[in-house]
């Protein structure tokens, strides 16, 4: 007698290995469910059960949920160029051009990276906007909405910091257009300027200080708070949906 | 014995002494801790800013050899790009002025059939003399210091600029 999918399933999940990795085991009882949910480390960020209005498109257009894939893209692929790109001068344009021509998919990697960039900016301001216009930044969310600031901001540095690494005329002017506004900064502009380039000019130290923070200290702190950012959401009560109006 | 004061009596003298409130061991302790914190935390601010602060830089040197004086024909202006500086050959005489766009830091370039500098990036455009006659750029260009060298070379300071305009006669 052949076993249906959803029996041998259970099989598995009834598994010793199985139970040693996830501990809730099998059973459909809301407490196994919530159990699911609990001991997961990924999943304990989120709540166990929200209301199905918060599913629905209208509330969020799902716009915190694209900016998040549009993130994963970045690192995924941001990975993966880390392999062929060294943050040195020349080298670094003549391995962005190599990345085009001549690495099997690495121009396709380049531009998904690239449109992904452009996404995430925009996205994070349209979910900015739709928290804003929904009122959905009011308390007890209001916390929330100061992290999400800070996220706006790491992401602002990532797609600046990022613009400099191909290294070619529109990085190197861009950059000394921005590190010059840093300088405006009242009484130590200079100084944040020289610790920014590493020197008074655009050139290796810059290159290498901006690839750093990239690939490093910025995505870091990004997790860091796209953490806090997730559970907070579960610690206020869940996404703000309110009441559907009765026709 | 009659000398040696007991503990009571020692901190009953000294609050009577400052009037003001004891502070038992425990905060004694706390604040050493918080203190001794915050020393760290300061020093370790200091510590990170003299390492990200470069003490040895791989840049150009402030004076730079712009060349022989015939290499510039009178009534000419010279980019230099490589340096960032303009040659003059004047009516009074030559002198140099930054090539940096005083804006926010752009190479900017001569244009000839306008008899002007313009900046590339925002539009600021200059007169052959340095003034800004457009743009949002918030100073003249920057005159810099030029001398005959021994060897016969123009030379050029771009560490100082100069308050008032200086011609050298060859």
């Amino acid at each position: 007698m052949a076993t249906t999918v959803k029996e041998e399933f259970d099989r598995i999940r009834n598994t010793e290995v199985w139970r040693t990795i996830f501990r809730s085991g099998s059973g459909s009882s809301n407490l196994h469910r919530s159990q699911a949910v609990q001991q997961n480390i990924f999943l304990h960020l989120f709540s166990v059960k929200v209301r199905s209005r918060a599913l629905d498109f209208s509330p969020t257009w799902y716009l915190g949920a694209l900016t998040l894939s549009t993130f994963f893209i970045l690192i995924a692929t941001g990975i993966l160029l880390m392999f062929y790109y060294h943050p040195s001068v020349p080298q670094a344009y003549a391995d962005m051009k190599d990345l085009q021509f001549v690495v099997a998919s690495g121009v396709f990697l380049r531009n998904l990276h690239r449109w992904s960039a452009h996404a995430m900016v925009f996205l994070v301001f349209a979910h900015m906007f739709k928290v804003f216009y929904r009122g959905a930044y009011r308390p007890p969310r209001q916390f929330n909405w100061v992290v999400g600031v800070f996220l706006l901001l790491i992401t602002l540095l990532l797609s600046y910091t990022g613009y400099l690494l191909p290294w070619d005329q529109l990085a190197f002017w861009a950059v000394t257009v921005g590190s010059n506004i840093a300088k405006a900064v009242p009484l130590m502009g200079k100084q944040i300027r020289f610790l920014m380039l590493g020197g008074n000019e655009v050139n290796a130290n810059a290159l290498l200080r901006f690839y750093v923070l990239h690939c490093v200290i910025l995505p870091l702190a990004a997790i860091l708070l796209v953490g806090v950012h997730f559970w907070r959401i579960r610690k206020d009560g869940g996404l703000y949906v309110p009441e559907k109006k009765k026709l | 014995m009659s000398n040696v004061k007991t503990q009571e009596q020692t901190t009953g003298e000294i609050a009577k002494d400052c009037d003001c409130k004891d502070s038992s061991r425990r905060e004694f302790f706390a604040k050493v801790g918080m203190g001794s914190l915050i020393v760290a935390a300061a020093g370790t601010g200091l510590f990170s800013y003299e390492y990200f602060s470069p003490n040895v830089l791989f840049e150009s040197a402030p004076i730079i050899k712009a060349g022989k004086p015939d290499q510039f024909p009178a009534g000419t202006v010279t980019l230099d790009a490589q340096s960032g500086i303009y040659l003059i050959n004047g009516p009074k005489g030559f002198y140099a002025l930054g090539a940096i766009c005083t804006h926010l830091g752009c190479l900017t370039a001569w244009k000839p059939e306008l008899d002007l500098i313009a900046c590339p990036c925002h539009g600021s455009r200059f007169n052959r003399d340095g003034v800004k006659v457009a743009g949002p750029a918030p100073q003249p260009l920057p005159w810099l210091k030029v001398w005959l060298a021994e060897d016969g070379n123009l030379m050029v300071d771009r560490s100082s600029p100069l308050k008032e305009p200086e011609y050298v006669k060859v």
